[in-house]
């Protein structure tokens, strides 16, 4: 690590002051962001503690939508979410090990974007937006391909807004190394139709799966996939899966989702 | 009866209390008035030259204390080779020198090419980022056989080529084997890859350099599995310092499995820097750094044919291998791939000709060496593969095809130079079937089936060779060391012993079963012997833990220096008694007059060897001192059976362990539950390197699994309940307590049983699959599954 100064701010508006400065960052849970410094991979010149304001801390149910703090961990969403959306629960609770979700949260997760990471599948298949101190943004909007975002320099996720679907389901199927997702696929069935992200397959980072959601809207059941298929290319190769497994993994896990939620 | 103490009984590891709560010392944990801290400039490319290196603003930076380059090596000497081999033509191996920091090219991602002394770690490795350094990139050599092909780039300049010895064995069986192939009835052929691996102790590797200017005396402290052979190697090869003015500590190591055997350079370079600046210099191995500087195992690229006659008997097997070396030779390399390998081609089998060819071939690749079970691990997969390829293109049952070609009479010399002194490879079979409930199979595959799964079952044996022996005939071979083992008992006044040992104890328990073995002999508590080990101030000169060896040869060592012990206190109890000393027996703790009433107490008599008031002063010494050295006559020969269920995923490829079974033969058995733990130990390794660990390089010389989130170690999730079972025991027969050492089979023993259960699950999905290589990753059984 670098020598770095650390503030911890208990209101947003300190913190974004505090982000304007030249070489300030956020820090959210430092699950990500710690092993980045210590590796002297990054050189901030002052850490912004997120988790000392309030405001962004916990769930509340508002009607229809589930609120979460951005700086919620994932192992409170795991023990919170439970009732009001069981899939989502689950998702944060399979998040690495326990240390890591005591720490990690959600907007850290969502700001980092990392292609194999689990909540933006959730993000983007719930149709869930994005709430920052200056403005509101649409999942859709959102995901900009490996490690990218539509968030500004200093500007901080305060809270993410989920409308909870009727069903929906993630499977994550497991990198054998990092035990993030080799591939992730989130279902969410709403009124108005379904949505399919996955995560961890493309080299655009998350997507949602058009044609699968077209298929479900008319027919929610796994048979409804049967014959569809993503293109193997574009998708992510490595020493743990190749493009051609990763394809076939969406297809899968997809159904498998559907036969869990239907 | 289970017994309570002694042999055969199962007390808690004693170690344990200290290493549960937090209290172990290991290196890491010492820290000397006034040291500082190293961080070595490691090269991030695979090849290269080193055009210019400057230091100078580097040197400026808050803290620094001194920066070294291979300038500052000239003159001192290289980490040494352990053992030469000569090859198939008489000529002995090729052997780079081996700098302590690179001199002129680096040559593997990792390699030392300057080191900071500097005030505190975050100081060394800020001025080590101010080096600058200019290198030539070279086109790296990574894949074995495009390195020995004809205008390969050369790993070593000086070298004639890339490879290092080319080994044939044994060399005058070759034709008479080609005729055996040329007649069989049936020939199997596999090619394969035994994959390489990185131990990943959970201690990453430490030293500590320390001089006192007022002796001239230098300390190291690091984590080895052998402190005297680090004293002997680094002290006579590399620094030029005798063995008495030069002591080498090996506190509590958390785990060596084979890659804290060796001499590494950051040992050389803190003892080094320590004189040269007359402080103490510590370096601790980041995770990271361990990735890329531990050396790494197996690393075998094979064919292995198999020659059956009409009736399914084994008449020939040759196999051919490329090993991997890695850039520079590790202290003992060059005897895995060849004498740890190629004397166990012959596994439980009485195969009779037999010939291997190993080439060793040098890659721009951290280097390779011993990893638990080394060279036997390839050994034993190779040759269990082929069988089991061999049943199935046959269509005989794996078992029965095993059996029929067992070696049933011992002792057996086998046509690869060694001789198996016993063993009973039926019985353990026969152990195997019943713990492993393999008629339960067919029911539990249809269960599986229900569900979706598809399983599969894989059985196989192995054959390991321990405690590998005697001095003269390794010396022979190649060995530049002694394989011998020490031990020094120490009887105090009131009777309580100290054992000091030349085995080194990292995890395996030592401190637990040593005393068993002692208290047995003597009738007292396990709780008044102690073991001493890991200082070569106070231990007398021991060759270190590796090979399985501990009890084998350590404790046999012990046994031996215990006897003479009782010898000597049997000489003081008959002057106590009056009696003669032919009379006098020793049963539990107690000296009596055999036929009589009269006895002393164990601690009347130690008391007596240092008062010696009523003492036979005219014929013995006072005291109670005896050290041994034991250089075993042969090998071990431990052996078993082993079998895995796997259930197989289809629509995903995933590969999960549902039940493992092992029947083992350890001989004589010290402490039950600590062997318990080492065969499940070493099954999870097994495991590992089966279905999920691969060290991984790109064509230019970059390590893709260089962290935990691409190295996939085996977590508990991973592995299943064990069936183990160590009752068939065939005792040593050239020991004195009939052990054979049980540390490495486990990893020996199960990576074929996973192997062969993936390939039979896929065949009966219909499947032509008859290998896949490991790990058998998801990605890849899915692979294998699209044909
Ligand atoms: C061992 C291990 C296993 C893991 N396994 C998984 C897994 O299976 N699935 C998975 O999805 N993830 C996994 N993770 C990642 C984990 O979820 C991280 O917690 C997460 O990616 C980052 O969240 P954080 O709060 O720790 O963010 P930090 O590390 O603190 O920050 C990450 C980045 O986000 C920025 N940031 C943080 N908070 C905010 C905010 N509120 N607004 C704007 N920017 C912000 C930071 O400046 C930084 O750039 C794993 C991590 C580890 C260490």
């Amino acid at each position: 690590m670098y020598e770095f100064d650390f503030v911890k701010p208990s209101s947003v508006a300190e913190a974004v002051a505090a982000l304007g400065e030249e070489e300030a960052q956020a820090l959210g849970g430092g699950q990500t962001l710690i092993p980045t410094l210590k590796q002297r991979l990054a050189s901030p010149s002052k850490l912004v503690s997120l988790g000392g304001i309030a405001d962004m801390q916990g769930l509340r149910l508002d009607g229809a939508d589930l609120n979460i703090g951005g700086a919620t961990t994932h192992g409170t969403v795991a023990a919170e979410a439970a009732g009001s959306y069981p899939a989502l629960a689950v998702l944060a609770g399979h998040i690495g090990d326990p240390a890591v979700r005591n720490r990690g949260t959600i907007g850290g997760s969502l700001a980092n974007n990392d292609p194999a990471a689990c909540y933006p599948a959730a993000a983007l298949a719930s149709g869930a937006t994005i709430v920052t101190n200056a403005r509101e943004i649409a999942a859709d909007d959102y995901f900009d391909g490996l490690f990218t975002t539509a968030l500004e320099e200093g500007e901080i996720i305060t809270g993410v807004r989920f409308p909870v679907p009727e069903v929906a389901n993630y499977q994550k199927f497991l990198q054998p190394a990092s035990r993030f997702a080799l591939v992730g696929v989130f279902v969410a069935k709403y009124a108005d139709g379904v949505r399919v992200a996955v995560t961890g397959a493309s080299e655009e980072g998350v997507f949602r799966w058009t044609e699968a959601e077209a298929a479900l809207s008319g027919n929610f059941s796994a048979d409804a996939l049967d014959g569809l298929t993503v293109a193997a290319d574009g998708m992510m190769a490595d020493i743990h899966g190749t493009k051609a497994y990763r394809a076939h993994l969406v297809g899968v896990l997809a159904k498998r989702a559907v036969a869990a939620s239907a | 009866m289970p017994k309570d103490s002694g042999i055969g009984a199962s007390p808690k590891r004693r170690e344990d209390n200290r290493f549960l709560t937090g209290t172990g010392n290991y290196t890491d944990d010492i820290n000397l008035r006034g040291q500082a801290y190293v961080h070595f400039l490691r090269s991030d490319m695979a090849h290269g030259r080193i055009t210019s290196i400057d230091t100078s603003a580097a040197a400026a930076m808050p803290g620094v204390v001194q920066i070294f380059t291979g300038a500052d090596f000239e003159g001192v000497g290289g980490i040494p080779c352990g053992w030469q081999i000569t090859d198939k033509h008489g000529e002995v191996m090729q052997e780079p020198a081996h700098p302590v920091l690179a001199q002129g090219k680096v040559r593997y991602v990792g390699d030392a090419i300057a080191a900071v002394v500097a005030e505190t770690a975050e100081q060394a490795r800020d001025a080590a980022e101010a080096i600058e350094l200019d290198l030539e990139e070279l086109p790296a050599v990574v894949d074995m056989k495009a390195a020995l092909q004809e205008g390969s780039a050369k790993v070593h300049d000086d070298l004639t080529s890339n490879l290092c010895y080319d080994w044939g064995f044994v060399e005058e069986n070759k034709p008479a084997v080609e005729e055996a192939f040329a007649k069989a009835a049936h020939v199997t052929t596999l090619e394969l890859v035994n994959n390489r691996l990185i131990a990943n102790p959970m201690e990453p590797r430490v030293a500590v350099g320390d001089f006192n200017r007022a002796t001239g005396d230098s300390t190291l402290y690091t984590t080895s599995q052998n402190p005297h052979v680090i004293r002997l190697l680094m002290g006579a090869f590399v620094l030029g310092i005798p063995e008495h003015k030069l002591r080498v500590i090996a506190p509590d190591v958390g785990g060596g499995f084979g890659t804290k055997i060796f001499h590494y350079a950051e040992e050389a370079f803190c003892t080094f820097a320590a004189k040269a600046l007359n402080r103490a210099v510590k370096w601790t191995s980041s995770r990271s750094e361990a990735f890329i500087t531990d050396a790494h195992g197996r690393d075998h690229v094979t064919t292995i044919q198999l020659a059956l006659d009409g009736d399914n008997n084994f008449t020939a097997l040759r196999t051919d291998t490329h090993a991997n070396m890695g850039a520079y030779l590790s202290t003992f390399a060059p005897s895995v791939p060849t004498w740890l390998h190629g004397t166990l081609m012959a596994g439980n089998y009485k195969t009779p000709l037999i010939y291997v060819n190993v080439k060793a071939v040098f890659t721009n690749t951290v280097p390779v060496d011993a990893y638990r079970g080394a060279g036997r691990p390839e050994a034993t997969f190779q040759l269990e593969r082929v069988i089991d390829k061999a049943a199935r293109e046959l269509g005989v049952d794996p078992i029965a095809l095993r059996r029929q070609n067992f070696i049933t009479e011992f002792p057996y010399a086998t046509p690869v130079a060694v001789e198996y002194d016993t063993g009973d490879y039926h019985a353990t079979m026969d152990k195997l079937e019943e713990i492993a409930d393999l008629k339960g199979f067919a029911a539990r595959r249809a269960a599986s089936e229900a569900e979706g799964k598809v399983r599969g079952l894989g059985v196989n044996c192995y054959i390991e060779a321990c405690g590998i022996a005697p001095s003269n005939l390794v010396g022979q071979l190649g060995a530049r060391a002694g394989l011998y083992e020490s031990a020094t008992v120490r009887v105090n006044a009131t009777g309580g012993l100290v054992v000091m040992t030349g085995s080194h104890s990292h995890g395996q328990g030592h401190e637990t079963s040593f005393p068993q073995v002692i208290a047995e002999m003597i009738g007292i508590d396990e709780s008044m012997v102690e073991i001493v080990h890991g200082d070569t101030a106070n231990t007398p000169m021991g060759m270190g833990t590796y090979g399985s060896r501990s009890l084998a040869v350590g404790g046999s060592a012990m046994v031996r220096a215990t006897e003479k012990i009782i010898a000597k206190a049997k000489k003081i109890a008959a002057h106590l008694m009056e009696a003669a000393e032919a009379d006098i027996e020793l049963k539990d703790g107690a000296f009596s007059v055999a036929g009589t009433d009269k006895s002393v107490a164990w601690g009347d008599v130690t008391l007596a060897a240092y008062v010696p008031h009523n003492y036979p002063l005219e014929d013995i010494e006072p005291g109670l001192e005896e050290t041994a050295f034991y250089d075993p006559a042969n090998f071990t020969y431990p052996s078993g059976a082993y079998a895995c269920e796997v259930e197989l995923d289809p629509d995903t490829g995933k590969v999960s362990i549902a039940r493992f079974a092992a029947a083992d033969d350890f001989g004589n058995i010290v402490n039950p539950m600590i062997v318990d733990g080492q065969v499940h130990g070493g099954i999870g390794q097994g495991i590992g390197q089966a279905l999920l660990e691969a060290a991984v390089y790109d064509d230019d010389g970059q390590l893709l699994s260089a962290s935990y989130m691409d190295y996939a170690m085996p977590r508990a999730d991973d592995l299943p309940f064990y069936q183990v079972d160590h009752s068939c025991q065939t005792p040593c027969t050239h020991n004195p307590l009939g052990v054979k050492g049980c540390g490495e089979a486990g990893a020996i023993g199960s990576p074929p049983a996973v192997v062969n259960a993936v390939v039979d699950a896929l065949q009966s999905m219909g499947r032509e699959v008859t290998h896949v290589d490991m790990p058998l990753s998801p990605s890849r059984v899915w692979q294998a599954m699209q044909g």
